[in-house]
């Protein structure tokens, strides 16, 4: 009888105690390691965002437009710098190969930062925090983000958008 | 009944009776396998050498391109061909019985073969530089999915034949009561490879009606789902069929004996109910997804899919344990462990790549998996460390370890290089924990998956993003695949030396 020779014909026998031990504490594990999410998610600060709404990119867009002309306070390089008003809503645009505009945040507010893209996938990596999210087109997926801390923080996009996909970056200054 | 007999040999190792048609596609396809695994590998170093940033070997566009190509060589390619070989021989040999209908095993080989230089081809002539995933709207040419479509529909068929296989080896009472574990493992991968497949098909013949213009728009919310339920799910296949090997190696290294095969098969019976739920853990920082469907599909269900692996972790070595014991190994609690064949490369294969896949494969990748985690993983270097340990250091090693004994056994020829043998297997386990710890440190850091450069000097905003100790991780990274790709060379060149130089062993029929 080995692996690779049919068993004999009576298999089903009951478990070794060693065998007992291990699988108990193994689903146990597995039930820590479950439940773990579920009290993160209800008892943490940090979890996953869920909300979420379909918006063509035409619309993100201009969403995006009409919030950079109202808010812009200087620029960089050509990309604007935009202060929204403290715990408002916020528009950040990725696409091939910027994330737009920069924006100017204050500490300890709490802003429904809105992400979509006006072409292919990208992904959503602020650093050096390193929190990282999905951003697709025709989907508004809203994360509520309050900085803790002042300072510039980057953006990068960590999913391929394309040739230039190393050249997207973006920034978040936050402030007093 | 002269023709019955000469369509049958001897194995004068094993005592299998080996059909002989079977033996030419096992060939086949094994052979198929090794040619794309060298052409990855070669494709791994380029890759390897431009992510570590003092070397910074390729262009941005080649960097792009044999990414791409290097993932859908190596994730499907190279293991799916080698999977088609080990079914046949699961269903076939090992179970003393014959392959029905050759023929559709000749026409799977074709297809898969025709799919998969096609869809290569699309990417190194930059007509697809899409990455592995592919995903919409991102777009490649018609032919790159209409390759993986005929590869998924051509490894459709094989898999079918090995189910064929199963019945008419029971149906002519080729062996007696259940079937062996080997097989029933190879079952279980083949089961979970229809959904897979299925899962290939209902997200590449969509994308490439959407290529040629005639959808006009292909969800890409949806796509994910449906790319998913292919991505991973082929990684599941590559679980399971690695696990069946592990038990199939221990018997053939140690004669390990199954300690219990109601768990064993109960543990294969938990990867085919549940492992593919974890699938959702690609989209866990998606947007439209409810927290709960996150959380009981990432957990495989409540976690026993993963519980299944445990009881693999257990029965495994307590066989070889138990095995070595009875050889008169009892002193101590460990002379059974010292005094096994550390010099045989099937036996070290499978330690190497139980340890480096259970500890840093599977961890890693449960950990990652779960849903708050996984915001600070998503994209980062993290994943391709955790992948590269499951199915690099796990399975291809595992693959690696059968071969030196499968493949003298189908071509008839005694293995060239033994002492090279023996020694291959640490120097690409070795290899490749390098390349882990370089890829999880970086990753850590932040730094992105699929990026060519991340000193972002060139960007509109530019910045350092990330500080200069990300490039001992890089160069960690960089030399880590370097030892890793010599470990495969080794490998690949002893395989091809024994297909044509190796001695002759005379057929018995």
């Amino acid at each position: 009888m080995s692996t690779l020779t049919p068993p004999e014909r009576v298999w089903w026998k009951p478990l070794g105690k060693e065998e007992k031990i291990w699988l108990t504490v193994s689903i146990i594990w597995a039930l820590v390691l479950f439940s773990m999410m579920i009290v993160w998610s209800a008892a943490a600060k940090q979890d996953t965002p869920t909300e979420t709404y379909k918006i063509s990119t035409t619309e993100f867009q201009q969403l995006t437009n009409t919030f950079v002309q109202k808010y812009q306070v200087g620029q960089v390089n050509g990309v604007p710098v935009v202060r929204p008003p403290a715990g408002g809503d916020v528009y950040l645009l990725a696409r091939q190969f910027q994330w737009y505009p920069i924006l100017e945040l204050k500490k300890g507010q709490t802003y429904r930062i809105h992400l979509s893209s006006a072409d292919v996938q990208h992904g959503f990596s602020l650093q050096p925090m390193n929190m990282n999210f999905q951003v697709l087109p025709d989907y508004d997926y809203v994360i509520r983000l309050t900085p803790a801390q002042t300072g510039e923080f980057y953006i990068v996009c960590n999913e391929f958008c394309g040739l230039g996909h190393h050249l997207m970056s973006g920034k978040i200054i936050v402030k007093e | 009944m002269a023709t019955q007999q000469l369509a049958f040999r001897t194995c004068p190792t094993t005592g299998f009776k080996v059909h002989l048609r079977a033996e030419k596609l096992i060939v086949a396809n094994a052979v198929t396998a090794v040619v794309f695994l060298t052409l990855g590998g070669i494709m791994a170093l380029l890759i390897a050498l431009t992510r570590w940033e003092a070397v910074h070997l390729l262009s941005a566009d080649w960097y792009y391109r044999l990414l791409g190509a290097h993932g859908m060589t190596m994730l499907v390619y190279w293991i799916v061909f080698f999977e088609i070989a080990g079914l046949y021989f699961g269903g076939a040999v090992v179970l003393n019985s014959r392959l029905p209908k050759p023929g559709l095993g000749w026409l799977a080989f074709a297809l898969m073969l025709t799919g998969a230089v096609m869809s290569n081809v699309m990417v190194l002539i930059g007509q697809a530089t899409v990455m592995f995933t592919a995903y919409v709207p991102l777009k490649a040419h018609p032919l790159y999915y209409l390759g993986v479509v005929l590869f998924a529909v051509g490894a459709f068929i094989a898999v079918g034949l090995f189910f064929a296989s199963l019945v008419v080896a029971k149906v002519e009472k080729r062996y007696e009561g259940s079937l062996p574990l080997f097989t029933y493992g190879l079952m279980a991968a083949a089961i979970i490879a229809v959904f897979t497949l299925v899962g290939g098909v209902i997200t590449f013949v969509p994308a490439l009606l959407w290529s040629l213009g005639i959808f006009k728009l292909y969800d890409p919310g949806a796509y994910r789902v449906f790319f998913w339920a292919f991505g991973h799910p082929a990684q599941q296949v590559n679980l399971a069929a690695m696990v069946a090997i592990w038990y199939a190696l221990s018997s053939l290294m140690v004669g390990a004996k199954p300690v219990n095969e109601k768990l064993s098969r109960v543990a294969f019976l938990l990867y085919i109910l549940f492992i593919n739920l974890g699938s959702i853990h690609h989209l866990l920082v998606d947007p439209g997804l409810h927290t709960a469907d996150r959380i009981l599909n990432t957990s495989y269900f409540f976690y026993l899919a993963v519980v299944g692996s445990m009881i693999h972790a257990f029965s495994i070595p307590a066989g070889i344990e138990i095995a070595q014991r009875a050889k008169g190994y009892t002193h101590g609690i460990f002379q059974w462990l010292i005094k096994a064949p550390w010099k045989e490369p099937g036996f070290s294969a499978l330690v190497i790549s139980m340890v480096l896949f259970g500890f840093l494969g599977g961890v890693t990748g449960v950990l990652q998996g779960t849903m708050q985690l996984n915001i600070l993983v998503h994209n980062t270097l993290r994943v391709p460390a955790h992948f590269h340990m499951t199915v690099v250091a796990g399975t291809t090693l595992a693959f690696m370890g059968i071969s030196y004994y499968l493949i003298p056994l189908m071509v008839r020829r005694n293995l060239v290089g033994k002492a090279w043998a023996s020694v291959q297997p640490y120097i690409y386990g070795g290899g490749l924990a390098l390349l882990f710890f370089g890829m999880y440190g970086a990753g850590s850091l932040g730094v992105p998956r699929r990026t060519w450069d991340t000193t972002y000097s060139q960007s509109i905003v530019p910045g350092p993003v990330f500080g200069g100790e990300v490039n001992i991780f890089l160069a960690l990274l960089g030399i880590g695949a370097v030892i890793a790709v010599i470990g495969g060379a080794i490998f690949v060149i002893l395989m091809v030396l024994t297909l044509f130089f190796g001695k002759k062993v005379p057929i018995k029929a």
